[in-house]
């Protein structure tokens, strides 16, 4: 499902050039959990970004769903983002003056869907978070954990190919993280693939493999399976 | 996608209700000061009888002063009228297919009996031949103009403005009545509906942005009946002027001609004609200028005659320097507004809007503003045009915001929302997808 190998990138000032990520290679196949994690700065998010082609790379190569995505341009980025790739953000990213319904239709408005496919795939995500009942509220009028429910519906919507999130439960109690994870797991579970970014090592065990990321590399030790690999999972 | 970035536009609109009123309130002051402008500019240099331009043409002669031009500044051109006997002598050629001469004068209105409510006043009057009203296409009320009968024998018939007849007659179909006019009467044969051609094209010497005048007559009456010229007078020759036959057998111009002329070849004839004329009157001792004749359509006539002065252009062109100055102080608004809004724009990047849809959302949005700043405008441009009019009364008719003044205005708006939005909205469409998603 993804593929990166021997990727690169550098951010570069005027003063210096910083490695984030260094030779960087890593395989997701469909239908995994993965958690990546890492210390503040390993280069987490950078990968997490490029992975959901928010961010270009230096070098190597990446493969997306059996695509070779590393070289497309501004726009065709912006198509598979729309169509293959669900983002949940730590902080909800949910626009504040757009209800639930209008928040979750985001995506699905660029992909040109009609208004009778949007209104049907917008009220089974929100069937699947538990949301139905609160399409017409603001997102200030929500909890933190049904606004991290709505972006999951939001990334539910368009069926992607792959879910990309990075720190889900940052903003959360443990009550609340402990739901979303549940939610996430049961996302997973219908057959979803899900990259998960943490720093959070007890959720990053809810994960069927974990991939330590450090320095902008694929720690030699990290990838270690979770407490429940991928075919009892599915099993 | 219209429908929902219209949506997304106004949402925007309200999410930042002060830089909003701003924006449209800069560009709801350029346009409003354009707009007056470019009203009065557009009424001024607008040719008011431009069906008819192919076949209406002005006749000037050149029978001045030999010593100096008319014009100093554009010696190439003849005085814009004619003299009493060379206008007479026009009328005798049935080359045109329609000829008219005229000039104004004042008489007092004396009301119908019926209307004691109304005390007797002073009008302005064109004495004019018959074929006026069909050469310049007047509308009629009631009733029509007169015939050449009418004008060989001075008949006192008269034609009466709408308003003249309101006065007299309470806006009946005075048709066949009687106005007594200086003390005699006269018989209304028509009355023509509100006719105000601006600039007033058949006698710009007499003032091109004056209104019409409240009654029309015979231009015969005015010899018949010795009436006296109201409008201007100009003679160059040290002439003994003992009597009203002196005045009207001098060299003094003060008639307006003009002729219908329906094809090139009638031009050519007519143009011909004009020069055999000046050379028999040269002969006797007349015409002293070198011979220039000349045969001006209403468009050219109305530019020789420079209606549109300097002033009219330089005050457009300032108005639209600040209607530029408005427009910077949008640029600084907008991309205010605009990547003060980058962190959702930078979501919807991630979601999948590409870069032309951000492009277009926000053109939609640039382009709400100036509907709004236009509509604003107009209004403001309402209220200038209405302060003009009460320190210019006299200009009345070149205060009025009409239709098309309306949509250019609109337009202007609109363009100028764009322009101001273009840096902005490239701006904005830059934004990197993942620059602020950490941080919204």
């Amino acid at each position: 499902m993804l593929k990166m190998q021997h990727v690169g990138k550098i951010y570069r000032t005027q003063l210096v050039e910083t490695h984030a990520l260094r030779d960087f290679s890593l395989e997701v196949a469909e239908g995994e959990f993965v958690a990546v994690t890492g210390p503040s700065g390993s280069g987490k998010t950078t990968f997490l970004n490029i992975a959901g082609l928010l961010e270009s790379f230096d070098s190597g190569s990446y493969w997306l769903d059996g695509e070779d995505v590393s070289r497309l341009n501004d726009d065709a980025r912006s198509r598979v983002r729309n169509r293959k790739i669900g983002f949940i953000f730590q902080s909800f990213n949910l626009i504040p003056d757009l209800d639930v319904f209008d928040n979750v239709d985001v995506p699905l408005r660029y992909r040109g869907f009609g208004a009778a496919e949007r209104r049907g795939r917008i009220e089974r995500a929100l069937e699947v978070v538990g949301l139905a009942s609160r399409m017409k509220h603001l997102p200030a009028q929500l909890s933190g954990g049904q606004q991290q429910r709505v972006a999951i519906a939001r990334a539910l919507a368009g069926d992607p190919r792959i879910l990309l999130a990075d720190e889900p439960t940052g903003n959360l109690d443990s009550l609340m993280a402990r739901q979303v994870l549940d939610l996430l797991e049961e996302i997973n579970d219908r057959g979803a693939t899900i990259v998960m970014v943490t720093h959070d090592a007890e959720l990053a065990r809810r994960a069927h493999r974990n991939v330590h990321v450090l320095d902008g590399r694929v720690s030699d030790l990290a990838e270690v399976p979770a407490v429940q690999s991928v075919e009892r999972v599915r099993a | 996608m219209f429908a929902y970035y219209l949506r997304l536009g106004l949402a925007s609109l309200r999410r930042t209700p002060m830089i909003t009123v701003l924006t449209i309130a800069a560009i709801a002051l350029g346009i409003g000061v354009c707009t007056t402008t470019l009203t009065v500019y557009h009424l001024m240099s607008s040719n008011p009888i431009e069906h008819r331009n192919e076949v209406l043409y002005a006749v000037t002669m050149d029978g001045w002063d030999p010593d100096q031009p008319w014009h100093s500044d554009r010696p190439h051109l003849p005085p814009p009228e004619l003299t009493y006997r060379d206008a007479q002598a026009l009328l005798e050629s049935d080359i045109s297919d329609r000829r008219v001469a005229m000039r104004k004068t004042t008489v007092a209105v004396e009301p119908a009996e019926a209307r004691t409510d109304v005390a007797p006043f002073l009008i302005e009057v064109r004495l004019t031949t018959g074929d006026f009203f069909a050469m310049f296409d007047t509308p009629f009320e009631y009733g029509s103009g007169w015939d050449a009968a009418a004008d060989a024998e001075a008949n006192r018939v008269v034609v009466l403005s709408e308003e003249t007849n309101e006065k007299a007659f309470g806006g009946i179909d005075s048709v066949g009545r009687t106005i007594r006019l200086d003390g005699r009467d006269y018989e209304v044969v028509g009355v023509l509906k509100d006719w105000n051609p601006t600039p007033k094209f058949y006698d710009l010497n007499n003032g091109p942005f004056d209104e019409s005048e409240e009654i029309y007559m015979p231009f015969a009456l005015g010899e018949t009946q010795e009436m006296q010229p109201a409008g201007n007078v100009n003679c160059w020759k040290n002439e003994q002027i003992d009597s009203f036959r002196q005045f009207l057998d001098s060299e003094c111009i003060w008639i307006q001609f003009w002729v219908e002329l329906g094809s090139p070849a009638k031009v050519e004839r007519f143009q011909a004609f004009l020069d055999a004329y000046v050379g028999e009157q040269k002969k006797l001792g007349r015409f002293p200028r070198p011979l220039n004749n000349r045969l001006d359509r209403v468009s050219d006539w109305l530019d020789i005659n420079e209606v549109v002065q300097d002033d009219n252009r330089v005050l457009v062109g300032l108005s639209f320097m600040f209607l530029a100055v408005c427009l910077l102080n949008m640029i600084g608004l907008l991309l205010a507004k605009f990547l003060g809004a980058a962190p959702i724009v930078s979501l919807r990047r991630a979601l999948g809007a590409s870069r032309s849809a951000i492009v277009k959302q926000h053109l939609v949005e640039v382009g709400l503003i100036g509907v709004a700043g236009g509509i604003a405008g107009l209004v403001i441009a309402g209220f200038g045009l209405a302060a003009l009019e009460r320190l210019y009364s006299q200009y009345e008719h070149l205060t009025r915001l009409d239709v098309a003044m309306l949509g250019v205005g609109l337009v202007i708006a609109v363009a100028t929302g764009m322009l101001a939005g273009l840096y902005p909205i490239w701006r904005v469409s830059r934004v990197q997808p993942a620059v602020y998603l950490k941080t919204q």
